[in-house]
């Protein structure tokens, strides 16, 4: 019994693992799906924190940011194309934290794919990124979404009740801060 | 009762072999589009290494995209070296691995340091690999030809001809301060090289 048992626990295992990996290896984050699963540490500087609208310590999942609208830069230091953008992707935080309007409603953050903390630090002090950014040394978040080429732009919709909708996502190609910001307004419905 | 443990064990090992075969994740930069040859899962380390710390290293000349021809000794009493070398142009991690050197030439100028990037590939291949990188701020040296012979006088050479991915940290007096024959697999870890860097200080 005991043996039939772990033969079924480990064939669940099996099944999810690898049925995730087929899932991941085939379908990065969309418009009109949701995220895959992912908790990011909350971050220790309070300006982070209070930026993203968290509190305490321990981990949190996007929905959990106080914003309408997320931006999420999936990123990797040793990217070339990520690396082009990042002063444009720093606009794009200034035009938003520039208007009153959007202020409180759009936040962005990055992900480094593949980043240690160190890696994602080296990044956020060369391009002096305003917004947080987020190490994924060993690719989970990178697996879970489809093992994308960076740079990957997702703009998720979060929702009252606390459940969320991907309205965009598109790989490379940034079209410079103005051109972003409206693409994210008309897809979010914020505009 | 011996026939269902057999049948038990082959399909635990059954389940457990189909793990063997999920390939390595590697972020790959939109920078070089569909041109990554995926070269699915290496043997992590494929030669012995022929030179340890504290040796003196070896010297060479090879040539470097810029046409200049580069030696390791043209740098003594000079500057502190790094040798990096890529296993090959146009693969996975690679790819990604000089990029971000070249964001961080402030660290290796912090610890006068120069960065040399090696590979096994001809210059006309370098030339059109790392045109897709950006500027790079550090000479692209080629070990073509005779073929791998500084990977191999370091014995950093693999079985098929490619080089391991190595990091050699050579001081100013031309010894060798730090060695990481890295999983072929993997990227290096930036924060050790840098550590190494910092402790050529002290």
């Amino acid at each position: 019994m005991k043996r039939r048992l772990l033969s079924l626990a480990l064939l669940a295992f099996f099944l999810l693992t690898v049925g995730s990996f087929i899932h991941a290896a085939n379908k990065p984050p969309q418009k009109g799906g949701t995220l895959p699963a992912m908790s990011l540490p909350i971050p220790k500087s309070p300006a982070e924190k209070n930026y993203l609208g968290l509190s305490g310590e321990g981990s949190f999942k996007i929905p959990q940011i106080k914003a309408k609208v997320v931006i999420i830069e999936i990123f990797s230091m040793y990217c070339p194309h990520c690396q082009k953008d990042a002063p444009g992707v720093n606009e794009l935080y200034s035009l938003i934290e520039n208007d009153p309007d959007l202020k409180n409603k759009i936040k962005i953050i990055g992900i480094g794919t593949g980043n240690s903390a160190f890696e994602v630090g080296v990044f956020k002090k060369n391009y002096a990124v305003p917004f947080p950014l987020f190490p994924d040394p060993d690719f989970t978040i990178h697996k879970a979404s489809g093992e994308v080429r960076t740079p990957y732009f997702i703009v998720v919709n979060i929702n009252k009740d606390g459940s969320h909708l991907i309205v965009h996502s598109q790989l490379g190609e940034y079209p410079g801060a103005k051109p972003f910001l409206e693409l994210v307004l008309k897809s979010s419905g914020l505009k | 009762m011996k026939r269902r443990r057999f049948l038990h064990l082959a399909w635990v090992a059954g389940t457990l072999s189909v793990f063997a075969f999920i390939p390595m994740v590697f972020a790959i930069s939109d920078a070089f589009k569909e041109n990554i040859y995926n070269t699915g899962t290496l043997k992590p380390i494929d030669s012995v290494l022929k030179v340890k710390v504290g040796d003196r290293a070896p010297d060479f000349t090879l040539p470097s995209l810029s046409g200049e021809k580069i030696s390791l000794s043209q740098y003594r009493g000079k500057r502190n070296v790094v040798l990096s070398f890529v296993p090959a142009a146009w693969t996975p991690v690679c790819s990604d691995q000089w990029p971000g050197y070249n964001i961080v030439k402030d660290l290796f100028d912090q610890n006068d340091a120069i960065l040399l990037g090696i590979t096994v590939d001809n210059l006309p291949t370098l030339y059109a690999w790392t045109h897709q990188m950006g500027k790079l701020w550090f000479p692209v040296l080629s070990d073509f030809w005779p073929h791998g012979a500084v990977a191999k006088k370091y014995g950093v050479l693999r079985s098929d001809g490619v080089s391991e991915r190595a990091l050699f940290v050579i001081d100013k007096k031309g010894i060798l301060r730090y060695i990481n024959v890295n999983d072929i697999n993997k990227r290096p870890s930036l924060e050790d090289l840098v550590n190494a860097l910092e402790k050529l200080q002290t």
